[in-house]
């Protein structure tokens, strides 16, 4: 589904990612683990086409397509979905109004008629019962007054209404109680398949106790350092990142 | 980055889908400003004696003015000479049947929407559409007659209900209120009339369409509306200009006149053509608006949506004379490219217990100027007067500006004024967070203006409000880039 070639990239003329191999197959999940600053967010960001970002090296090809040269939007069209470290609160325009551009974006895209109003009301409600959103968001502007854990909860909720194959969650349990973390990840989990794959971006092993990662990578300095199957985010959650940076 | 700014140029080279000019027959005087000129406009409407005489006072006094500089505008010089001062495009009259209307004519208005044939028309919605100087035809004027509503253009007004109009004309925009209010009592060509007589609510909305299409020609409109006692209107004005390279200047009054217990609501969606994407060109909108809540307990709402004009200097206000009267304002005023606008309202509290609301927002982008200029007074018979005022500026890009002069005169201390005001700019990460979800960012910016200006759309009448939407969406293209 997913694969990275050599990626280097840069901000403002710095370099953060210094040569990035990546494979994701259909249905897996991976974890992405690292200490600040060793280039996560700098990767999902890369990877939906953020424009601060300088892609000076390499490709990335998503079923085969060069997703380098394609907008934002249609990063999103073509089934990539980022959950944000910090979603942005966007005043005045109702959650209603803003999936439902975002939803008949994707139709278009796909030469799809518009959902009708009432279609689209439908499917609202059922894809916020998965986690657990109270109705009353619908009518609040998009994350505006919305509590950590409901901005976390909401971006999980707009994952469910786009239905993509590639979703990248970044620190998406970071500020969020057990309680919240339990509703998110179980979220997450309804909407898996085996057509659909994600990258997980998380420091702690609580999220991944649910989200079950069949691929853990260690990234550092720009470069992913290390790769093993799921015993390894429990070693690094024992031992921290420093006996991987001495095996270097 | 280059993608983009060729994006950026398309689209401002053909967002003004107005901008198409009529060919028709039009009788225009010539160029030049003069007693001579202000009696031939008189004869040619065949006008009574008092109308003259009110527009040469008028003309006089204009000799004696010059035009104000404090709004925060680059006006750039106006030669009156190089203008006419009327323009007739129904001059081709159809000899075996003068009533009929020039197909052009009906084409033109069939084009921007506004059909002219009742069949054709929206529901509930009359119209008076204006070209250049006259009124080219007023739909459901006799439905409109059977409840004793008088809608027809300014100059049948005066010729059929001259003392009505007598009666009104200029005591609420008196012609010595200001520069262009004297020069548009001098030269006023065509508007509408409104008269709701006693305790009749008006049926259907009322509106009226400007048009300009002759060049080198001004317009000059003067609408007038009479709302007797616990009467109400719904009363919109839409207007839209050709490209053309030249300024064109757009000098009108309105005056409303709300008696006891009435209500008026006014609303105005101004889409003149706002020159070209390097400032060349546009309507200069140089516009007195007023009313005047004389009875107690009436109610006058102004709801504006302003993205034309190169020019906008404008100040919908309102007198509170009776007692218990409510005025509201409310705008959006869009300026992009090298757009300015200098608009805002007055609020002048005389009677007691009467309380106004004002909301204003600005939205700028391009290297546009954009200003809320506001003025609340209190007079010391106003014992009990109130007023919120909220006063916003959104920006699109860091070469535009957004300024607020709100001014208070408070003199009487039971008075209670509240004043808001906010600046903001749609970041970055707001249009990102768009498009990671598949929403392109010229949407975006759409969809965020929309949401930051719904206050003020919701209280437009449903089929504006659809209007004005799109239009905010239209003014904005390419303006983020």
């Amino acid at each position: 589904m997913l694969e990275i070639i050599d990626l280097h990239a840069s901000i403002n003329g710095k370099e953060i990612l210094k040569g990035i191999n990546l494979t994701v197959r259909d249905g897996e999940v991976h974890a992405l683990m690292g200490q600040n600053g060793a280039g996560k967010s700098t990767l999902s960001n890369v990877i939906v086409g953020h424009p601060s970002y300088e892609v000076t090296q390499g490709q990335i090809l998503f079923n085969g397509k060069n997703l380098l040269e394609m907008k934002p939007e249609e990063r999103a069209h073509e089934g990539i979905f980022l959950s944000f470290q910090q979603p942005v609160e966007i005043p005045g325009v109702s959650m209603v109004n803003f999936m439902r551009a975002a939803l008949n974006a994707k139709r278009k895209y796909w030469g799809q008629e518009p959902l009708s109003a009432g279609d689209f009301l439908k499917l609202m409600r059922e894809k916020r019962r998965i986690v657990e959103l109270d109705n009353k968001l619908a009518n609040r502007s998009v994350n505006e007054g919305f509590s950590g854990g409901e901005k976390k909860r909401n971006e999980i909720f707009q994952m469910a209404m786009l239905e993509p194959t590639l979703s990248i969650l970044d620190e998406t349990d970071s500020g969020l109680d057990v309680d919240a973390l339990r509703i998110v990840a179980e979220g997450f989990n309804k909407l898996r398949t085996p057509q659909t794959s994600a990258i997980v971006i998380t420091h702690y092993q609580r999220l991944l106790d649910y989200l079950k990662p069949d691929i853990v990578h260690v990234l550092m300095n720009g470069r992913i350092v290390k790769t093993d199957g799921p015993q390894l985010a429990a070693e690094i959650e024992k031992r921290g990142f420093d006996w991987i940076k001495e095996e270097q | 980055m280059e993608d983009k700014n060729s994006f950026v140029r398309q689209v401002a080279e053909k967002k003004y889908e107005f901008g198409f000019t009529t060919d028709v027959q039009t009788d225009i005087i010539d160029k030049g400003l003069s007693e001579d000129v202000v009696r031939l406009i008189s004869q040619k409407k065949n006008e009574p004696e008092w109308l003259l005489e009110f527009r040469l006072k008028a003309f006089r006094y204009w000799l004696t003015q010059e035009a104000p500089t404090w709004g925060h505008l680059k006006m750039p010089e106006i030669d009156y000479q190089d203008i006419s001062y009327y323009a007739d495009p129904t001059a081709k009259k159809n000899q075996d049947a003068p009533k009929e209307i020039d197909p052009e004519l009906m084409k033109t208005f069939d084009k921007l929407g506004i059909p002219l044939e009742e069949r054709m028309a929206l529901s509930g919605m009359a119209v008076d559409a204006v070209m250049d100087s006259v009124s080219v035809k007023t739909t459901f004027t006799e439905k409109l007659q059977e409840k004793g509503i008088i809608f027809c253009s300014i100059s049948e007004a005066v010729k059929n209900h001259p003392d009505l109009v007598r009666q009104y004309l200029g005591t609420v925009v008196p012609y010595r209120d200001n520069y262009f209010a004297a020069l548009n009592s001098a030269v006023f060509s065509d508007g509408s009339f409104v008269y709701i007589p006693k305790g009749v609510r008006c049926p259907m909305e009322l509106s009226t369409y400007f048009r300009i299409n002759a060049r080198g020609t001004g317009q000059f409109e003067r609408t007038l509306i009479v709302c007797d006692e616990d009467a109400y209107v719904s009363y919109l004005e839409g207007c839209t200009a050709p490209m053309r390279d030249e300024n064109q200047l757009h000098a009108a009054i309105v005056e409303i006149v709300v008696m006891k217990n009435a209500e008026v609501k006014y609303s105005t969606v101004q889409n003149w053509y706002p020159g070209d994407s390097e400032g060349k060109g546009g309507v200069l909108n140089l516009v007195t608006k007023r009313g005047h809540l004389r009875g107690d307990n009436s109610r006058l709402s102004w709801t504006q949506v302003e993205t034309g004009s190169a020019i906008t200097w404008k100040y919908p206000s309102c007198v509170l004379s009776g007692d218990g009267s409510q005025a509201e304002f409310y705008s959006v005023a869009v300026t992009n490219n090298f757009q300015q606008a200098d608009t805002g309202t007055k609020m002048i509290h005389l009677g007691r217990n009467t309380s106004s609301t004002i909301i204003s927002k600005g939205i700028s982008a391009g290297k546009s100027q954009n200003s809320y200029r506001g003025l609340v007074r209190v007079a010391p018979s106003a014992e009990n007067a109130r007023n919120y005022s909220s006063c916003d500026s959104l920006l699109l890009g860091s070469t535009c500006g957004a300024h607020t002069f709100p001014y208070m005169d408070a003199q009487n201390e039971t008075a209670v004024i509240e004043h808001e005001a906010t600046t903001s700019k749609i970041s970055e990460d707001q249009l990102f967070y768009c498009n990671q979800r598949g929403i392109e960012t010229e949407d975006a910016v759409g969809l965020i203006v929309n949401g930051y200006a719904k206050d003020v759309l919701n209280k437009l009448p449903m089929e504006f409000a659809v209007e004005a939407q799109k239009l905010l969406g239209v003014s904005l293209e390419g303006s983020v880039g």
